[in-house]
Order: C-alpha cells, then structure tokens, then sequence
C-alpha cells in the first residue's frame, strides 16, 4: 500500500448511506424524484425533506457544538416548545381564552413574536451554560433539569390545551415559501452560515475543540472556557428556540405537550451518524447535515412508502445501526486491514 | 427530597387513620357526604375537563369534594388515596395514572369499606377491589366512526388512517372497531395506515407524505383521535384539495377545535370521548351507597356529531 495514500475522510460513509437511500427511492419509490411546482413553489418528495428536517438540522448543528465541548444538551425539545408557546401566546396578545368568539385580541407586533420568544430561549440557553460551566454540573443532568421542567412551563403558558392562532405574517415562518423554496429551509441554511462564520471567521471553532479535548489545558493555554461552554448552551438555546418557531408556525398552534418530544435525540444521532465523537474535541458540522438528511430521508421513505407503522420504528434502527457500524473506526481499521493483505497477497 | 416529602405524607397518612380510626363512622354519617377525587394528572384540557366535571357535579349534588392532581406520579396519587381513606371519605372517585400498582391501596379502601370508582382507565386487579369502572369503549367508538364512513361514502371509499401511538390501547382499540365494520364491505380499503403518534406535527408530516404517495386516490382520511385530523387538514389544503369535500376527514375525541373545524367545513364528523365523567361518577357512589350492583363497566355517554351539527353546540363544547 502507498503510504502517502490519505485514509478517506470521514464524511464518505454518511455520505454513502444517504446515497443509498435516495438511491432506493429512486429504483423502488414512484414520483418520489419528481419536483414540481405547484401553487408558485417547488412540490415534491424531495422538498417535503427539506422542509421537514430543517427544525432538526437547526437544533443539530448547535448539538454538534454542545457535543464537541464533551457536553450534551436534551433540554432543547422542552426549549423549543416554551418557544412556541411563548410566540403563541404574543399572537394572542397574552389572552389564552382562545376560541371564545369574537374575543378582543390585540396581538404583539410580528418583530416581538419572533424575536421575544428567541430571548426566553436564549436565557433559558443560559441557565443550562451557567449550570455546566460555572455551577460544574454534569452537562446531561444539567439539561435534564430543563428537559422536565421546561415542558412543564410550556405547558402552564399554553393551559394545557393547543394554542391555536391565525396571523398571517408569523404563520409564513414554517409555511411560507421564498422563491419556490420552504422558508425553514432557508433559515436553518442561514443558521448553518452564522454558525460555520462564527467559528472560521473567529477562534470560537479553536476554541470548542480545545476545551472538548481538553479543558485543563486550554484553561492554562488562556482560553476562557468557562465563557466558551456558556455560550454554545445559549447558541443551543437560540436554536431551539428558532425551531420552535417553525414548528408552531406550521400547525398555526403551540401544542406544548407534542412539539419537540424526543427531538433532541434525533439531533443527538445527527451528530453521531455525521461523525463527531461524544467524547468531544473535534467536530464535523457537515456531517451533521447529513446526519440530519439521513434521518428525514428515511422518515419521508417509511412514509411515503407506507410501512406498517409497527415496523417503522425497527426500520429506522437498523438503517441507522448500519451506518454507525460502517463509519465506526474498528470497521474502517478492519477493512484497510484487509484490503492491504488482498493487495499483499495479490503482489506476492 | 420528593422521596422525603412522601414518606413524611406516608407517615402523616398511618398516624391520622389510626388516630381517627374510631371517630371516622359518626363522621361521615354526620354532615352532608365527602367524596375524595384523585386525579392523575392535569396537564391536558381533556383531563382538565374531567376534572371541572366532577367539581361542578359534586358541587350540584352538595357532596364534600375533597381533590388531590397527583401530578403524573402515582406514588402521590396512592398517598392521595390513604389519605381519603384516613381521613373518612364517603367514596373515592380514581382516575388512574397507569393500570397496575393500585392493588394494595385498593384493598385498603375495601377494607375501610370505601366503595372506589375508577374513571376513564381501568386497573388491572381483581373487580373485587373496585365497585365500578366509568370509561368509553374505544373499539365502540371506532366501530360507529366506521358506520358513518359507510353511510356517508355509499360504501365505497379507499381510507387512509392515521393511527395514535403503538401499543396504546386507544390505538389498538379504534383500529380493531374501524375493521370491524368495514371488513364487511368489500369497496372500503385502508390503503395507507401510519403512526401520527396523536399530535398534529407528526399528523400534517405524515399526511404530507401520503399525499405525495396516493393523494388524488384518497376519499377519506381516519384519524384515531382530534389532534391528527387538524394536522391532517392542513397537509390536504397545503396539497391543493378541500379537506372535507376532496377529502372526507373523520376523528375521535370530540375537542373544541375539532367542533370549530367541523363549523369550517373541514371535517366530517366526530365520534365523542368525553371526559365529563361527573355525574356518571357520582350516579355510581350513590348506587354504591344504597347497596345497589353495578356491572364492572359503565359505558361513558359518548354522543356522534356531524359537520351540520356542529355549528350549534360548538359553545356548549366544554372542552
């Protein structure tokens, strides 16, 4: 074997997987390609994709920032519906007797319905960052507290019930269509390009890794670390909170009980299956993205193909055991290993 | 801390019944009657609504409600109920958090010879430790829901289900009743059948999906309960159809927005799932206390509405 040859570089295998299965859909699934355009935007499966993952490809590249610092953040569902309920609750002008017919309403202006809800998310970022980096708490009962409580709060500002609004300007956010084009999809692009700015154009991305590989010595190589853990826990925070803007957006209702469960163990294994470590240190904030691409796909495929809904589940667990086996570093060892002694074998 | 707090009110529970153990007869036969209500949770407006049901009846009879919401933890909700017990309620009024573990509490109420109604879950122990259970019948529900497909389709109709979470009872219940009655017709086809795991994100998504799969072959969606069907509705007009005529939309439950959607024109009908158990409740206690028998099962009183009916009793809708 040549040894300047480089190993192939860890994005390959998610990569692939996502490969297979749009190549699947592509041999198995009819009209599963086709876009179209229908009512002035694109239409089709494929689009249906993009729109879907954008709230999880959002909340996953913060994950992946949390996750380099060796930290963990499962607050973010809980985050995600206090953000809804909140925007919910401005469109409402604050008046949760919903429904009551001809009920006086006064909602807040659209700048405050975005941006009041995105502050609550970003405090509530910041109490997990206070609690791991200042209070020393483990990152996952640090957010676990949040994770409970949080879903609580959501639902003590919506009364229990779905807090259904109409207002045309917010409802754009998860259902509106810019240039043919899902708008969460162009925002979770945007988030994606203020996060990828923040860390080239700063040494914030230097910074995520050292503290993930190791705290001790970036403490004494001057790196505030404690500073660099808060502030992914708020950046964490402010993404779900723009999720949760999505969300409720597009059921036009806050269904603080619903929105959000469990989401943040799919942005979790976006991570994973993109390929950084939850040892923390380095990350891969592509291959989060097409983590996040894998996970919808597949969803969109059991749907669109109409699996029984009690194998859905099963599905989704072996495809994604599969590309964690694939991309784990035993396998990748395994098959150069073998590939040298074929081509060993093959010389002598 | 919690741990302590249980076992202070454990603690607090054993001494109170003995202490009042003696005086508790004359007591209750005293003044008017006390009714102990442990709610399991009350997070949702479903529960919610249950619970005011059973204020406001208690409250009309002029009974004594004594209430305890256990908060989605049963060990408060047994607490709650050794409490009643101690403190000499007339009757219990139980709406379960989860099916097993209420055996020994149970027992205790029986030996206290307090009858125990159970509302809207069942448990699972011996029909001897409870007087009576108040509840729907999901397969029921699902059964009539079918019968207004048939009768509003002619018969003929490729249905598209969106089911509640796996392995729920609702879930499994609705879907067997819905079969039930359109096994017996051979145009009736569910064509598509997936989880929308009973909330409306997952029920606009995967209605997203099927629409993208079948949507001009769909003549009617079933949703086993309200929250899928809203979803569902969005996902039809977001597709370029008219939910209720394009598509007819059917659901369970019985929810105030539902009722606003039927008034909308955009679902067909509902079959209730009330959680206005009060005045089945109390009916129960007062058999119980003049030494009737009731059958283990009490069906709720759970009524069909239709799009045109809606318009009407949309403000009587409670919750």
């Amino acid at each position: 074997m040549d040894k300047t040859k480089k190993p192939l570089p860890s994005i390959v295998w998610p990569l692939a997987a996502l490969g297979l299965i749009l190549l699947f859909n592509l041999i198995f699934t009819d009209g599963f390609f086709s876009i179209t355009i229908k009512n002035g935007h694109l239409f089709g499966s494929l689009i249906d994709i993009l729109k879907r993952c954008s709230p999880t490809m959002i909340m996953a590249v913060a994950m992946t920032y949390v996750i380099a610092t060796s930290g963990i953040d499962i607050s973010i569902g809980s985050i995600l519906a206090i953000s809804g309920s909140v925007a919910a609750l401005l469109v409402w002008g604050g008046n949760t007797s919903y429904l009551s017919a001809g009920a006086d309403v006064q909602p807040a202006a659209l700048f405050f319905i975005i941006v009041v809800p995105l502050l609550v998310s970003m405090v509530l970022g910041a109490f997990n960052g206070l609690m791991v980096s200042v209070v020393g708490l483990q990152p996952f009962i640090a957010t676990l507290i949040l994770m409970v409580a949080g879903r609580g709060m959501a639902q003590l500002l919506t009364g229990g019930k779905v807090l259904n609004f109409s207002h045309k300007g917010f409802e754009f956010v998860g259902r509106g269509y810019l240039l043919g084009i899902p708008f969460p999809f162009i925002i979770a692009v945007l988030v994606i390009a203020l996060a990828a700015l923040l860390t080239k154009l700063t040494p914030m991305g230097l910074y995520i890794q050292a503290v993930g590989g190791n705290k001790t010595a970036s403490h004494y190589s001057g790196i505030n670390t404690r500073m660099v853990i808060f502030l992914v826990y708020i950046f964490s925070g402010f993404c779900a909170g723009i999720a949760g803007l999505i969300l409720t957006s597009d059921i036009t209702g806050a269904d603080a009980g619903f929105m959000g469960l469990y989401m943040e163990l799919d942005a979790i294994l976006a991570v994973v299956i993109g390929g950084t470590a939850m040892s923390g240190g380095k990350y891969n904030l592509k291959g989060t993205i097409v983590g996040v691409l894998i996970i919808q796909s597949l969803t969109t495929t059991i749907l669109t193909r109409g699996v029984p809904p009690e194998y859905t589940l099963l599905v989704k667990a072996v495809v994604v055991l599969a590309v964690l086996i694939i991309q784990s570093k035993r396998t990748s060892d395994f098959i150069e290993k073998t590939t040298a002694k074929v081509s060993k074998a093959g010389a002598a | 801390m919690k741990r302590k707090v249980i076992a202070l009110f454990l603690i607090l529970a054993v001494v109170a019944g003995t202490a009042f153990a003696n005086g508790q007869q004359e007591a209750a036969d005293g003044g008017k009657k006390v009714v102990g209500f442990s709610q399991c949770d009350s997070q949702q407006a479903w529960r919610w609504a249950e619970t005011e049901s059973v204020k406001q009846e208690a409250a009309k009879r002029g009974y004594e409600l004594k209430y305890n919401d256990a908060q989605a933890v049963q060990a408060n909700q047994i607490a709650a109920i050794r409490s009643f017990i101690a403190q000499g309620v007339d009757g219990i009024l139980l709406a379960p958090q989860v099916m097993t573990g209420f055996g020994p509490v149970l027992e205790e109420a029986k030996e206290a010879g307090i009858p125990v109604v159970l509302l809207d879950r069942l448990v699972a122990e011996d029909e001897d430790l409870f007087f009576t259970f108040i509840g729907s019948d999901f397969v029921w529900e699902g059964e009539e829901m079918a019968k207004i497909v048939v009768e509003e389709t002619g018969g003929k109709a490729r249905i598209a289900e969106l089911q509640g979470t796996p392995g729920a009872d609702p879930t499994i219940d609705r879907k067997k009743g819905f079969e039930n009655v359109i096994n017996e017709y051979p145009d009736m086809q569910i064509i598509l059948s997936q989880t929308g795991d009973f909330n409306r994100t997952k029920g606009k998504e995967v209605m997203e999906a099927f629409m993208k799969a079948e949507g001009n072959n769909i003549d009617v969606i079933y949703c086993h309960n309200d929250d899928m069907a809203i979803g569902a509705i969005q996902a039809v007009r977001e597709y370029g159809l008219e939910p209720g005529q394009d598509i007819k939309i059917y659901s369970i439950d019985g929810i105030k927005d539902a009722f606003q959607a039927m008034v909308d024109g955009d679902l067909n009908a509902v079959v209730e799932c009330t959680p206005l158990l009060g005045p089945q409740g109390f009916d129960a206690l007062e058999a119980a206390w003049r030494g009737e028998t009731l059958p283990k099962w009490v069906m709720s009183e759970d009524g069909i509405f239709r799009m045109d009916e809606a318009a009407a009793l949309i403000d009587g809708r409670a919750y």
